[in-house]
């Protein structure tokens, strides 16, 4: 059974007089352990397939099978208690607290799980360690550099061991090397076992992914397995 | 998301804007500071009546002459000396309830010791005085009975007039004058404080009635036996009123007035002339609350307006919490207790503010402190719930925004 299943998904705006398609029947199943590049120029309904897989949207019309729960017949509790479990987000602006440090930032999605204090303090430091950052749990993410604060968002996404990791632009707002680093960092953790699920519109990041979705107006034009760029060597070459 | 964690996660949203939080508590501060003060300066207030109506004594009627009609002038109330000894005895003796009647006569004079002299009152009294305000001697004693019958020259010092003629020295025994006529001193009145009409009580001397009509009040009190006024204490208050009326109809009787002329005295009840006072200070410290109230309203308004502010400020913030897997009645309970914490805290501060102005007060005026358990628990309780009522809409602005806008607000 595939980790996401969506069987003609729809999802239309109602905006004033006109109606807008913005996603027309999209079937698409996403294995786990995958890791998959949604691609498209903006307007094409990848940021619309993205935050309904997300979860943060409900669909039309059609149906969507998230690690076998049946998305679309959720309440907004249900759809938050699914987002906190199985969905790690990682945004193109970090979106981290800002005068929270780095432990804090990472430990905010088990704060809503219920953990106690020592359990979210355990996990946290093992998550920004995954990321390499486990010297820097107590900067505040204005001591970071863009990159480190994105390592952050990585690992609050990772910390509640969600089945996807669902990265919209996450290096739109970083230099090439760091780009380099941090779709590197995806790599590995897809190459531990994580499924992610990156939205972009830059071919060079789409490159790294395993398969690939395009997607234009409103429907999938091209789905595909790609050889991926190994993201490290790139970065060791921008580093020489 | 635990209580406390939400209270601490609040306090860091709160200090993260230090000036901006507390100028919004300031309304919170001041509306529990007038609160508590007000409460405190109205109850403060009233006792003070309350304890002037005690020094006058309860259950009181006071008798006094009414106007009359020489060749065709109709002077003031009080002008008649036709009150007597014997209208005293009668009320004691035949109204019901009565436990004491006093007949007095009184004026101004000049008290003379030694070196030193002083104007005050006086008072020609019978031993009825004592029960009927509810006063006795601090040292000494009283008048004996024969005293009172032959009209002594034996005198009571009020503690104002003892201290400024003898200062610290046992005044018992020695000799003042009153318009030369030597009194001994046997004793000195407790201190009896305030009147309610601002007048010091303790400020008189007293000598029995026959003494104080013949020897040193003039008028012409001494040839027919009459008197000033009568205090009339009864047993209980309710039987004031009825005992008003027995009396109106005895001295009328007494004072043989044919039907269609008036009374050639008046009554007043004196407790009734108090309770209004008390009514009244009642009122103002309602009143004084009512204000208070008012500015704590005002200060839970400024409450909601920060947290408005804050929520538009933090949107992206909401968005976050609720991607990584807030629910709707978390976001609500955040910022709901966001602004009760800083209303509970603005009470908190309120409390120490409202205390030290009352206090204040209190010193200044001279009155009891009484800062009121009761109205602080209000107060603060009352804190808390305005920053509830209108943290309320701010923080469902909050919960009801959209994850992807809120997400992809700048």
């Amino acid at each position: 059974m595939a980790l996401i299943e969506t069987r003609d998904l729809r999802r239309v705006y109602e905006l004033d007089a006109a109606r807008v398609v913005a996603l027309d029947a999209v079937s698409l199943d996403i294995d786990k352990g995958d890791f998959v590049a949604v691609m498209g120029p903006s307007g094409s309904g990848k940021s619309t397939f993205m935050n309904l897989i997300g979860c943060l949207d409900k669909p039309t019309g059609g149906h969507y099978r998230l690690a076998g729960t049946a998305v679309e017949s959720l309440d907004a509790d249900g759809l938050a208690r699914l987002r906190n479990r199985e969905i790690g987000f990682v945004f193109q602006q970090f979106n981290l607290l800002p005068r929270t440090d780095a432990l804090g930032n990472v430990e905010l999605p088990m704060i809503y799980a219920g953990c106690d204090r020592r359990t979210r303090r355990d996990r946290a430091l093992h998550a920004l360690g995954r990321v390499g950052l486990a010297e820097r749990a107590h900067h505040r993410p204005m001591q970071l550099s863009g990159g480190q604060q994105q390592r952050v968002a990585i690992a609050r996404a990772l910390v509640n061991s969600p089945s996807l990791l669902l990265a919209d632009e996450p290096t739109g707002a970083l230099d090439s090397r760091t780009a380099s680093e941090i779709m590197a960092l995806f790599q590995e953790l897809n190459r531990e076992g994580v499924t992610i699920v990156l939205v972009t519109h830059d071919a060079e990041v789409g490159r790294h992914a395993r398969r690939l979705v395009r997607f234009r107006d409103g429907s999938v034009i091209e789905d595909h397995r790609q050889s991926p760029v190994d993201a490290s060597a790139l970065a060791r070459e921008a580093a020489e | 998301m635990r209580l406390v964690e939400a209270i601490r996660s609040a306090l860091s949203a709160i200090l993260a804007n230090a000036l901006r939080s507390l100028l919004t508590m300031l309304g919170i501060v001041i509306g529990v500071a007038a609160v508590i003060a007000m409460v405190a300066i109205g109850s403060g207030a009233r006792n003070l009546v309350d304890q002037q109506i005690r020094s006058l004594g309860a259950n009181l009627a006071i008798v006094t002459p009414g106007n009359v009609t020489q060749g065709g002038a109709r002077l003031g109330a009080g002008a008649a000396s036709s009150l007597t000894d014997e209208d005293a005895e009668a009320i004691r003796r035949e109204v019901d309830g009565v436990v004491a009647a006093a007949p007095f006569v009184q004026g101004g004079t000049q008290v003379v010791a030694g070196g030193s002299n002083w104007g005050t009152r006086i008072y020609g009294i019978d031993l009825d005085w004592f029960s009927a305000r509810e006063w006795d001697v601090a040292t000494g004693r009283t008048f004996d009975p024969e005293e009172v019958r032959r009209g002594d020259i034996v005198i009571l010092l009020g503690q104002t007039v003892a201290r400024n003629l003898f200062g610290e020295d046992d005044p018992i025994d020695q000799i003042v004058r009153v318009r030369n006529v030597p009194f001994r001193v046997i004793g000195v009145m407790a201190p009896k404080g305030q009147s309610a009409f601002g007048q010091d009580q303790d400020d008189a001397v007293f000598v029995p009635l026959d003494a104080g009509r013949r020897r040193v009040i003039g008028r012409n009190y001494a040839k027919d036996g009459s008197v000033g006024s009568i205090f009339v204490k009864f047993a209980h208050e309710s039987d004031i009123q009825p005992g008003i009326e027995t009396m109106t109809e005895l001295l009328r009787q007494r004072h043989r007035i044919v039907a269609e002329h008036e009374d050639d005295f008046s009554i007043r009840n004196l407790t009734e002339i108090a309770n209004t006072a008390s009514a009244s200070a009642n009122t103002l410290s309602m009143l004084l609350a009512a204000v208070a109230a008012v500015s704590l309203l005002v200060g839970g308004i400024g409450i909601m307006n920060i947290m408005l502010v804050s929520v538009t400020e933090r949107t992206r913030e909401i968005g976050l919490r609720l991607a990584v897997g807030a629910r709707p009645r978390d976001i609500l309970s955040q910022f709901l207790i966001e602004a009760t914490t800083l209303s509970t805290i603005g009470g908190a501060l309120g409390i120490g503010l409202g205390v030290g102005a009352a206090y204040l007060v209190a010193q200044l005026a001279g009155w009891p402190s009484l800062v009121s358990t009761n109205a602080t628990l209000i107060a603060v309780g009352f804190s808390a719930l305005v920053g509830i009522f209108f943290g309320f809409y701010p923080a469902q602005r909050a919960a009801k925004l959209d994850p992807i806008e809120a997400l992809r607000r700048e």
